[in-house]
């Protein structure tokens, strides 16, 4: 495995088989009494988050501190970045601190991958987990919905996946595209053409995954649907007309729950707008896997900084 | 110092060698036989270089007043000496805003004090780059500085009446509108920070549409027809805006436009790494435009090369792409680029690289001692360049203040060798003097 998490290029299919081994055996921790294992005990760990967050900080924070890491929140913003810190500044000050790990979310695109840069350039061994930068990538939440789906359904290979939502500014899809096609899923991914990435079309070919501007043509053969947050800010932007013309379009409604296939499992990253783009009955539907996700996350992240910061790979990491 | 210059053996715009013999910064001969009387003169072996007119960059910014820390007069001057250059112009997006005559006047006296290059000071079009009302173009215009080219660079004259009022004002004492062709209702400044197409959508980077400028500059194309005014287009970085451009010089339109030296070679394919150095604006496009705008230049679609050198502290750049300051160094490599891309692959020959260099900027610029023939009489600023050096560029060694540097490491062709302000050498053997 790499030194570091900082996109799902960064994962092979066997890297990805391990850490599901690993996070199936971290999650029966969650069942137990106590639930601290000795794995990173002397070790610390730093959420530097740039961004708001609470599922995924809090899922870092309880993942390392039932590993038995020291962790440590830092919310970096409204701090030395509005006094006009460099972020490379920013980030060496911190990592000075001797650290061993550094997990990071920024509002930017490419945050985590220009600070892995900078470590290098000062012969830094610290590995730097992507916890999402801005609408690049987040990949433990692919992993972990990944990781979910492969509970529910077993081995992804040709299952076909629906990505529902606004995927210009979700770093969800961008991860979660990756790493199920790593996977051997068939993807479609569907939007209306103005929350659609640009060049999509041409990429979306090498990338091996197809695009849909009709979700109902979509769901009747999909084995997984994954509904993507629509942040309400859009419509001002002109993205599309009303919320109410997006449901109408896109959303997943209780009427669209019946062209699922029995059971078809349906997730969404969190927050969810009920009645925006998913509807209650489909957010607590049987199939639903949303709470799935958030245990899974825990687990995941549980993987993630024990393989980084303390398994075989760990010690082991050879390039970049 | 001898105010007596006799270059040796340079071969003017790439044709047989000959010599130049210049006397109080005038050329006083030109030939085989210049070299005659050389008595009392220095000696410049000039043996396999090519003898061009001093280079004019028509998009320069210089940072002073205001961001000293990046670059000062005198260090952007001795970085264009060092590029071969012998004039720039200042852009007008200093703190403060070059708006005014009495801040034009201050850019060019701080210009001669430093003595290495003209500086030839831009007015802002509106007061504070702001878009709305329109700066004391006239007073900047009777001032010493004689202010001729105007831009908002940096930011576009969006509003159309605002720039239809300034084409028609700068009329009256043969003025021109460079234009930053940038709408910011489709590129919004700040945010939009790489070209828009297959790259950002995948690094999820705002993007920054090529019909953003695209329809800019048809626009104002438009404008210059219907006032009969004279604009330019600042950095065209399309294959469409090179075509509304030939379209707009097919019918008579009087439209000059430029292309910078990074726009000819570097790629959104730079983007990757997420690297701050390749953020500029307008900002890198694809493989297909790079080569539009070659063969634009080669047709004489597009009329110049201007540099856009735009230097920042190491800190400005410092940030998460979308927050680093935009903007690349390109005063020290501009001819290197040039003969790499256009000259070794066929495109120009000698007499074009002065054309796109000096020539046509001069006048674009109504700069009447500068890109002139070399022939007896003309001022003696000349530039010496050694065609078939292999030069690896070492963002360490460059005179500029700031190290934003994009051809760091890059192994580019040819080189300048010496320049010369009205007869006296700024740079010899590629050192400043």
């Amino acid at each position: 495995m790499k030194k570091h998490l900082l996109s799902i290029d960064d994962v092979t299919v066997d890297d990805i088989h391990a850490l599901f081994e690993t996070a199936a055996e971290m999650h029966d921790v969650q069942r137990r009494d106590v639930k601290k294992l000795p794995a990173l005990r002397g070790k610390t760990v730093i959420n530097l988050f740039f961004e708001d967050s609470t599922r995924t900080r809090s899922s870092f924070e309880i993942a390392g501190k039932w590993l038995s890491a020291d962790v440590i929140n830092l919310s970096a913003k409204g701090s030395s970045t509005s006094k006009g810190e460099s972020l490379r500044d920013t980030v060496l000050t911190v990592t000075a601190m001797g650290i061993d790990g550094l997990v990071m979310r920024h509002s930017a695109s490419g945050a985590a991958q220009q600070v892995a840069g900078w470590l290098r350039q000062e012969s830094s061994t610290i590995p730097v987990i992507n916890a999402g930068d801005g609408t690049h990538e987040h990949p433990t939440q692919a992993l972990l919905d990944a990781y979910t789906l492969t509970r529910r359904l077993g081995s992804l290979e040709g299952r076909h996946i629906a990505i529902v939502g606004d995927l210009t500014h979700s770093r969800v899809f961008r991860s979660g595209v990756k790493c199920l096609t790593k996977l051997g899923a068939e993807v479609t991914v569907v939007a209306p053409p103005t929350l659609m990435p640009s060049g999509i079309t041409a990429w979306s070919k090498d990338a091996g995954f197809a695009t849909s501007y009709d979700v109902d043509a979509v769901l009747p053969t999909a084995d997984a649907v994954m509904m993507l947050r629509v942040q309400k800010e859009r419509m001002s932007g002109g993205y599309f007309p009303t919320a109410r013309e997006y449901t109408v379009g896109y959303g997943l409604t209780r009427s669209r729950l019946g062209l699922l296939k029995e059971g078809t499992p349906i997730l969404h990253p969190g927050p969810m707008n009920r009645g925006l783009e998913i509807a209650p009955e489909a957010a607590d539907a049987a199939s639903s896997a949303v709470l799935d996700q958030v245990s899974a996350g825990v687990a995941i992240r549980m993987s993630v900084l024990y393989h980084l910061l303390a398994g075989p790979s760990a010690a082991a990491t050879t390039g970049e | 110092m001898s105010d007596k210059t006799l270059i040796k053996g340079a071969r003017i715009l790439g044709a047989e060698a000959a010599d130049i013999l210049v006397e109080n910064g005038v050329i006083t001969a030109v030939g085989a036989g210049a070299g005659a009387d050389s008595t009392g003169a220095v000696v410049v072996e000039a043996a396999g270089l090519i003898a061009l007119p001093g280079f004019v960059d028509l998009h320069t910014h210089l940072r002073q007043p205001g961001r000293e820390d990046a670059e000062t007069i005198l260090s952007g001057s001795q970085a264009a000496a060092v590029g071969g250059y012998t004039a720039v112009l200042a852009m007008a997006n200093t703190n403060p805003v070059t708006d005014t005559a009495e801040a034009a006047e201050r850019v060019l006296d701080l210009g001669v004090a430093a003595g290495y290059v003209d500086v030839q000071p831009v007015g802002a079009v509106t007061k504070g780059l702001e878009g709305h009302e329109l700066a004391e173009l006239g007073l900047m215009a009777r001032s010493r500085a004689a202010v001729r080219v105007f831009s908002d660079d940096g930011k576009c004259v969006h509003d159309a009446r605002v720039m239809r009022r300034a084409l028609e004002y700068v009329k009256a004492f043969g003025g021109v509108v460079s234009q930053h062709a940038q709408d910011p209702s489709l590129a919004p400044y700040g945010s939009a920070c790489c070209h828009e197409g297959e790259i950002s959508g995948q690094l999820g980077l705002p993007g920054w549409p090529g019909i953003a400028e695209e329809v800019i500059v048809a626009r104002d194309v438009m404008l210059a027809r219907h006032t009969g005014s004279r604009v330019h287009i600042a950095h065209v970085s399309t294959a469409g805006s090179v075509e509304v451009v030939r379209w707009a010089k097919s019918q008579g339109i009087d439209v000059t436009c430029e292309v910078t030296p990074h726009h000819l070679i570097l790629t959104t394919d730079e983007l990757l790494g997420y690297d701050p150095t390749y953020k500029v604006n307008p900002p890198l496009r694809p493989a297909e435009d790079v080569q539009a705008l070659r063969a634009a230049l080669a047709d004489g679609t597009i009329d110049a090369v201007a540099t856009d050198h735009a230097p920042h502290a190491k800190h400005d750049k410092d940030h998460a792409f979308v927050d680093a300051a935009f903007g690349m160094l390109g005063l020290e490599t501009a001819l290197s680029v040039v003969v790499t891309t256009m000259v070794e692959t066929g495109l120009l020959d000698w007499a074009g690289v002065a054309r796109v260099l000096s020539v046509n900027p001069a006048r674009i610029a109504g700069l009447d001692g500068h890109g002139l023939e070399i022939a007896v009489g003309a001022p003696a600023n000349l530039t010496l360049v050694d065609p078939s050096a292999k030069v690896t560029v070492d963002r360490d060694a460059s005179v500029s203040l700031s190290r934003n540097n994009p051809w760091h490491g890059r192994e580019l062709t040819g080189a300048v060798h010496a320049t010369f302000l009205r007869g006296k050498a700024t740079v010899m053997e590629g050192k400043l003097v």
